[in-house]
C-alpha cells in the first residue's frame, strides 16, 4: 500500500504539471512566432516607406507638388515630372481591366455553371497555367508574336472602323499603350478568372434553384441569382487584377515603347511608373535624378494604395445598395 | 514500482532523443558554418580580391581579362560587378570598390564629391552603329544633318529628298521612319547624343547630351538587345546599337559621313583610327566623336576605368595598377574578339604613364 502511494503521488501530478506547463509554453511560443510573422509584414512596409521617403527627399524638396503635375522628364536639364508615367500606368492598367474582367468573369461563369463537369477541371488547370508563365516570356511573346500581328492586321482595322475617335488616331508603331494593355490583360486573366470562379462557386445553390423555380431562363438565373449575389466578390477579383497590372514591369517595358507621353492615341508609345524605374535606375548619375526615381517608386506605392482605397469604398457602396434593396 | 519505473523513461525517451538530435544538429551546423568561414578566410589570405563596379558595356571585357589575368598573376582575383556607370561612380565615391568603370567621364561636380583625386584610364573603345529595317536591306549612307533630322523628328519619311540625295540608286519606300532609341540610361546613348550635339546646333540646344535624354520622338527599348529587336520587328525602323549587337543580329549598318567628308562604316579599325586622330587631353577626359581622321568612324567612344590617385592600401593599389597596365597593353590584343576597338599604341603608352603616377 505504502509503496503504491509513494509511487503514484509524485508521479501522477508531475507529468500533469509538466504537460500543462509545456502546453502553456508551447502556446506562448506559437503565439509569439505568429505575432512575429504578422509584425514582419508591418515592419517591412514601414521600412520600405521610410527608405522611399529618405531616397526621394531631395526631389520632394526641389519639385514639391509640381512633381505630380510636371509633364517634362528631362535628365539633361534635371527637370522631372511624373505625370506622363502616372498617365501611362493608369491607362495601360485600365485597358487591361476592360479586357480581362469581362473575359475572366465570363470564363468563370462558364466553368461554374455551364461547362460539362468533366471539362471543368482541365480548363481550370489550363487557365492557372497561364499564371505560371514568367513575365519576361510574356514580354518576348508580345514583342515577337503579338505585336507584329496587331500592327499588321488588327490596328489598321481599328483605325479604319473607329478612326473617328481620337483614341484610334495617329501613326501605328505596333508597340504602345494598347499593346501593353492587351499583354497586361492576358497576364491578369488567370487571377481574375480563378478568384471569380471561387466567388461564383460560393454562391449557394439555393439561390439558383429558387430562380429556376420562378421560371427564370439560364441567363436570368445567372444575372439575377448569381452575379448580383456575387457582385462584391467579383469586384474584389477585378481589384486584385488591377493591383497586379499596376505593378507589372518587365513585360510592359518590352512592349510599351518607354517614352513619357500624355495624349489621346492608344497607338502611341508611353511609359509607366514601374518601367521608368526599371529602365533608368542603374544609370541615374545625378543625385536629383536618382531621387526623382525614388519618388516615382513612392508615387507607384501611393497609386496602388489609392486604387485599393477607392475600390474598397466602391465595394462598400455596392453592398449597402444591395442590403437596402433586400430590405 | 517496476511498471512505474518502466513507463517514465519510455515516455521521456522521445523527448530526450529529440533534444539530443536538435543539439547535435545545431552543433554540426555551427561547426559547418565555422569551417566555411575559416575556409573563406584562407582563400582571401592567399589571394588579394580587387573589387570593381560600373559600366555594363565594359563587362564582357573584364570577364575575358580576369580569366586571362589569373594566369599572369595568381595572387590577384578580380571581381567586377556590371551595375551601370552611374552606380559604378557612386560606389567609387563612397569607396566601397577599388575601381569604377564608366562610359562617360566624370563631370567636374562629380569629381568634387569624391574624397580624393580620381584618374581616368581609357580601357576599351567601341563604335555605335546605325542600323535600320528596310525591304531588301540596302546599304545606306547618312550624314550628320540627316541623322540629326531623323532623331529630331523633322525627317519622317524614308523617301525624304534629303535621304534620297545621299543614296542615289537606292529605292527608298514611302513609309514612316520609326525612330528607336535606348529607354535605359546608357553609355551608348551618351556617345550617340554627344555626336549629335557636336554636329547639330539644333540638337545641342533642344536635347543635349547625357546617358539618358528627353527624346523628341520615337520608341525606347531597354538595352541594346531590345533596340536591336525593335528594329528587327518594325519595318521602317532605325536605331543605334553597339556594333556587336548589329553584327550578332545580322542587321545592316549605315556608313556615315565623317569630319573629313568620307563615308565610313563602323569597325574596330575605324574606331582605332578615330581615337588616334582625336585630341586627347592629359587627364583623358576626352570625346572622340566626329574625329578628323580620313578613315575615322564618327560615332565612337571610349569607356574609362576610374581609380584614386592615392590608394588607401599601397600593396593592393600596386596590384590594381599592375592589372590595369596589363589591360591597356596585353589585354587590348584580345579586345577585337568582342568587337571592341583596341587602343592605339600612343594611347596605350600614355595610359601606362598615367597609371605610374598612382601612389
Amino acid at each position: 500500500m505504502m509503496n503504491t502511494e509513494v509511487a503514484t503521488t509524485p508521479l501522477s501530478p508531475a507529468p500533469g504539471r509538466a504537460g500543462a506547463q509545456s502546453t502553456r509554453l508551447g502556446d506562448t511560443l506559437f503565439h509569439l512566432v505568429c505575432l512575429a510573422g504578422a509584425l514582419v509584414v508591418g515592419v517591412l512596409l514601414a521600412l520600405v516607406l521610410w527608405q522611399l521617403f529618405k531616397g526621394s527627399s531631395l526631389a520632394l524638396k526641389q519639385f514639391g507638388w509640381k512633381f505630380f503635375t510636371g509633364t517634362e522628364w528631362n535628365p539633361v536639364t534635371d527637370q522631372f515630372g511624373a505625370l506622363p508615367f502616372i498617365f501611362g500606368t493608369l491607362v495601360s492598367s485600365g485597358i487591361a481591366l476592360l479586357i480581362a474582367v469581362p473575359l475572366g468573369i465570363g470564363t468563370a461563369i462558364y466553368l461554374t455553371d455551364l461547362a460539362p463537369v468533366r471539362l471543368r477541371q482541365p480548363m481550370t488547370s489550363l487557365i492557372e497555367m497561364l499564371a505560371a508563365v514568367p513575365s519576361v516570356v510574356w514580354g518576348l511573346w508580345g514583342l515577337f508574336v503579338l505585336m507584329p500581328l496587331l500592327r499588321a492586321s488588327i490596328y489598321p482595322c481599328l483605325q479604319k472602323g473607329l478612326g473617328f475617335l481620337p483614341l484610334f488616331q495617329g501613326p501605328i508603331y505596333g508597340i504602345g499603350l494598347l499593346t501593353s494593355g492587351i499583354i497586361l490583360a492576358i497576364m491578369i486573366l488567370p487571377i481574375v478568372t480563378s478568384v471569380s470562379r471561387e466567388v461564383l462557386r460560393s454562391v449557394p445553390n439555393l439561390q439558383r434553384e429558387a430562380a429556376y423555380a420562378l421560371g427564370a431562363t439560364r441567363w436570368e438565373v445567372t444575372r439575377i441569382a448569381v452575379l448580383s449575389y456575387a457582385r462584391r466578390g467579383l469586384f474584389g477579383a477585378a481589384v486584385l487584377g488591377l493591383g497586379r497590372a499596376i505593378g507589372e514591369t518587365m513585360a510592359v517595358t518590352m512592349v510599351i515603347g518607354n517614352t513619357p507621353f500624355i495624349g489621346w492615341s492608344l497607338f502611341h508609345p508611353a511609359g509607366t511608373l514601374a518601367s521608368g524605374i526599371a529602365n533608368e535606375f542603374t544609370e541615374a548619375t545625378t543625385d536629383i535624378y536618382q531621387s526623382s526615381l525614388f519618388e516615382l517608386g513612392l508615387v507607384l506605392l501611393g497609386v496602388t494604395i489609392l486604387v485599393n482605397i477607392v475600390a474598397q469604398a466602391m465595394v462598400r457602396a455596392f453592398t449597402t445598395d444591395e442590403t437596402r434593396r433586400v430590405a | 514500482m517496476e511498471i512505474v519505473v518502466a513507463t517514465t523513461p519510455v515516455s521521456d525517451r522521445p523527448n530526450t532523443m529529440n533534444k539530443i538530435l536538435t543539439k547535435s544538429l545545431v552543433a554540426s551546423l555551427g561547426l559547418a558554418f565555422a569551417l566555411g568561414c575559416s575556409q573563406k578566410q584562407e582563400v582571401a589570405e592567399a589571394q588579394t580580391l580587387i573589387n570593381g563596379a560600373g559600366s555594363s558595356f565594359d563587362n564582357p571585357a573584364f570577364m575575358m581579362w580576369k580569366d586571362a589575368y589569373a594566369n599572369a598573376d595568381k595572387n590577384v582575383q578580380i571581381n567586377y560587378q556590371s551595375v551601370g556607370s552611374g552606380a559604378g561612380i557612386k560606389q567609387l565615391v563612397s569607396q566601397t570598390v577599388d575601381f569604377g568603370a564608366s562610359d562617360a567621364p566624370m563631370t567636374d561636380e562629380a569629381m568634387k564629391t569624391a574624397p580624393g583625386k580620381v584618374l581616368h584610364i581609357p580601357i576599351v573603345a567601341g563604335a555605335v552603329a546605325i542600323t535600320y529595317n528596310l525591304p531588301g536591306s540596302p546599304k545606306l549612307k547618312f550624314d550628320d544633318a540627316v541623322l540629326a533630322g531623323i532623331y529630331l523628328g523633322e525627317i519622317t519619311k524614308w523617301n525624304d529628298p534629303k535621304i534620297a540625295a545621299l543614296n542615289e540608286g537606292v529605292k527608298l519606300p514611302d513609309t514612316s521612319i520609326i525612330v528607336v532609341h535606348r529607354a535605359d540610361g546608357s553609355g551608348t546613348t551618351f556617345i550617340f547624343t554627344d555626336y549629335l550635339s557636336v554636329v547639330s546646333k539644333a540638337w545641342s540646344t533642344k536635347v543635349g547630351k547625357s546617358t539618358a535624354v528627353n527624346w523628341p520622338t520615337g520608341v525606347g527599348g531597354k538595352g541594346s538587345e531590345q533596340v536591336a529587336a525593335q528594329v528587327k520587328q518594325n519595318p521602317g525602323a532605325i536605331g543605334y546599337v553597339e556594333l556587336a549587337y548589329a553584327t550578332q543580329n545580322k542587321l545592316p549598318v549605315a556608313e556615315l559621313k565623317n569630319a573629313a567628308g568620307k563615308y565610313v562604316g563602323p569597325s574596330p579599325e575605324s574606331v582605332s583610327e578615330a581615337m588616334s586622330t582625336a585630341t586627347i587631353p592629359d587627364d583623358f577626359r576626352f570625346s572622340m566623336v566626329n574625329a578628323p581622321g580620313e578613315a575615322a568612324y564618327p560615332i565612337a567612344g571610349a569607356s574609362w576605368v576610374l581609380l584614386y590617385e592615392k590608394q588607401a592600401d599601397a600593396k593592393k593599389g600596386k596590384m590594381l595598377v599592375n592589372f590595369l597596365k596589363w589591360c591597356v597593353t596585353e589585354g587590348q590584343k584580345r579586345s577585337p574578339q568582342l568587337d571592341y576597338a583596341p587602343l592605339p599604341d600612343s594611347v596605350q603608352q600614355r595610359a601606362v604613364k598615367l597609371l605610374e603616377t598612382v601612389k
